[in-house]
């Protein structure tokens, strides 16, 4: 684990969220609060609510009741480009990528919000647009590097194999430079190598950037790793919230896990 | 000359940025402006200019707009013809009601006023998507050809309902022959063009690919879906509209709504699938294989001296052409561009296999 990385104060919290789908309720009666530089792992059955939680917090759905706050800010519901625009980046269960463009113009894309130039300049791409272009290149070149994705930068994404689209979402969420980075399942169907090769991008980008972490994942021996906290949902219901040691050592979660004789 | 970029190292993001970052794809453009600017004036004929060069530079055109809206943001318009038909009237009202505008200046307003429809017929792409959107767009034909044809004012109150200009005339300078009216197309397509590619391969053509391939994602990176899909709206018809413009001014003389109908939406539409969605070079190389196509298939059977009566041929014109489009949607769905991009990898390598 890093050494001088500090857990500092609640950066997210999240405050007695309900959703709900028709009559069925996919969240009810949510909070959680989400430390700045922490790596927060959410765990859960299929079906638990993990993917709608994250879909909450970035304002993908929003929630019957309860409310955000993020970074002092207090809403009933976020939207898709506030959270952007306030630093929330993340990567998808099943990979959004895209398809028809390249790996270096997917991770331009993560870079959307700060580019500025105008329409004109953009016509004659000339002047502020050009140089827009070469400053991000330059950052976007930063992360490619930190992934070690060198050698696919020009090549179409739609054909690569998984677990580099997987590492390709992740540089697009991270050209954003956000502050919190929801991953959704970042190694779902990756061999023993890639998940290795995962975790360690997603320590080193929490230790070399200090980014906030939430992650959903279903690989328990990565999650007890990595994770500084972990917080367990069941039929949209949270049922624990600690340390690794701790919720490995509740009971209602080795309930919701194994079941239980009625 | 072999086509391979080894030996051409970049030190600088901007060489790598370049339009064409391969020295050899320079030279190809740089000729093909060549062929474009000053061999074909010299060596086309008459007929050549006004069957083929002129409608190919300005169905590039539009091909290049409607592209830009399909192929590049995936909004599907069936509306081409109309918008075309928006620039094109606008023009002529331009001009008739403030006779001291040039008319070129014209043209851009009737481009603009075809932006303006577009970005308000683009409203319902917010909330529908694909074929949906192929049917609202559609509806949009069938009102300007209606309100060209029953609405008085937009063709002067003529009594026939089509309408006739002068050629165009610029500081004093008259577009009058084949050859200059060749020009004055081919010069406004090659800027257009330019501006087209500078604008996919920077920021707002991200917005748009990145719209097309994963709507949701796109949001969430903070890509407005809104922003990204009326600019490109706005971006397109522009395009088409100063297309329909030209198109009347310069390729018709004179015309009535029907020039416009849907048949012009579909043309164009078979342009950039077959040309190929997504590429600039793809929509300028359907647009020119729709318009050759038709002539060589009239041409063919007296050429090769068959003695064919002319009705059957121009059915088997259709056959044959609908037989064309289907067999290259079969085998190369992503169009000619497509198929120059596989040549251009295959030649990288050549003569090497691997």
């Amino acid at each position: 684990m890093a050494g001088d990385r500090r857990i500092g104060e609640t950066i997210l919290r999240l405050d007695d969220i309900c959703l709900s789908f028709g009559g069925v309720n996919a969240l009810s009666n949510i909070s959680i609060d989400v430390k700045e530089h922490e790596i927060l792992a959410i765990i859960g059955p299929n079906g638990a609510g993990k993917s709608s939680l994250l879909n909450v917090i970035n304002g993908v759905y929003h929630p019957s009741s309860g409310s955000v706050t993020y970074k002092g800010q207090t809403r009933n519901q976020m939207r898709p480009h506030d959270a952007a625009t306030q630093g929330i980046a993340r990567t998808f269960q099943n990979i959004a990528l895209f398809k028809g463009m390249s790996v270096l113009n997917n991770i331009m894309t993560g870079r959307t919000l700060k580019m500025k130039a105008g329409f004109f300049w953009q016509c004659l791409h000339l002047g502020k647009a050009r140089n827009e272009e070469i400053e991000h290149r330059k950052k976007v070149e930063e992360i490619i590097d930190f992934l070690q994705i060198q050698s696919i930068r020009k090549t179409p994404v739609g054909r690569l194999p998984y677990g580099l689209q997987k590492r390709v979402e992740l540089g697009r969420a991270l050209a954003a430079e956000p502050e919190i980075l929801l991953l959704d399942e970042p190694m779902a169907g990756m061999n023993i190598e890639e998940k290795e090769d995962m975790s360690r991008f997603i320590l080193d980008v929490n230790d070399e950037f200090g980014t906030t972490i939430v992650l959903i994942e279903h690989d328990m021996g990565v999650v007890m790793d990595l994770s500084d906290r972990v917080v367990v949902l069941d039929y949209g219901k949270k049922i624990g919230d600690g340390t690794p040691d701790e919720v490995r050592n509740n009971q209602e979660v080795i309930d919701a896990y194994l079941g239980v004789a009625h | 000359m072999f086509y391979r970029e080894t030996g051409q190292f970049k030190t600088s993001y901007q060489a790598d940025q370049a339009i064409f970052p391969i020295r050899q794809d320079r030279i190809f453009i740089l000729i093909w402006l060549l062929i474009g600017f000053a061999v074909i004036p010299l060596v086309a004929s008459e007929y050549a200019f006004r069957a083929i060069l002129i409608p190919v530079t300005i169905m590039g055109l539009a091909a290049l707009g409607l592209n830009i809206l399909v192929g590049y943001c995936g909004q599907v318009s069936l509306g081409t013809g109309a918008f075309m038909a928006v620039g094109a009237y606008a023009a002529y009202n331009f001009m008739i009601r403030v006779p001291e505008l040039n008319p070129l200046f014209c043209f851009v307003l009737g481009g603009l006023t075809a932006t303006g429809v577009g970005i308000l017929f683009g409203i319902p792409s917010l909330r529908i998507k694909g074929f949906y959107l192929a049917v609202a767009t559609l509806a949009l034909q069938f009102f300007t050809d209606w309100a060209f044809s029953r609405i008085g004012w937009f063709t002067n109150y003529t009594p026939s309902g089509s309408i006739a200009v002068q050629p165009v005339e610029v500081f004093g300078f008259a577009f009058n022959t084949p050859l200059r009216k060749y020009f004055l197309c081919l010069t406004i397509l090659s800027i257009f063009a330019l501006v087209a590619k500078n604008i996919v391969r920077g920021r707002i053509g991200r917005a748009w690919m990145a719209t097309r391939d994963m709507d949701v994602a796109a949001e969430i990176i903070g890509i407005r879906p809104m922003y990204a899909k009326l600019s490109a709206f706005a971006v397109s018809s522009f395009f088409i509209g100063i297309a329909g413009a030209l198109w009347a001014y310069i390729y018709l003389g004179s015309w009535e709504p029907l020039a416009f109908d849907i048949n012009v939406s579909f043309s164009v539409l078979f342009m950039v699938i077959i040309g190929g969605l997504g590429s600039i070079v793809g929509g300028l190389m359907g647009a020119a294989f729709i318009t050759l196509l038709p002539l060589m298939l009239n041409q063919l059977p007296s050429a090769m001296g068959f003695e064919i009566s002319t009705a059957l041929i121009k059915h088997l014109e259709i056959m044959i052409f609908g037989a064309l489009i289907i067999f290259f949607l079969a085998v190369e769905p992503l169009g000619f561009a497509r198929l120059w991009q596989i040549a251009k990898e295959k030649l990288r390598l050549w003569p090497f296999p691997h």
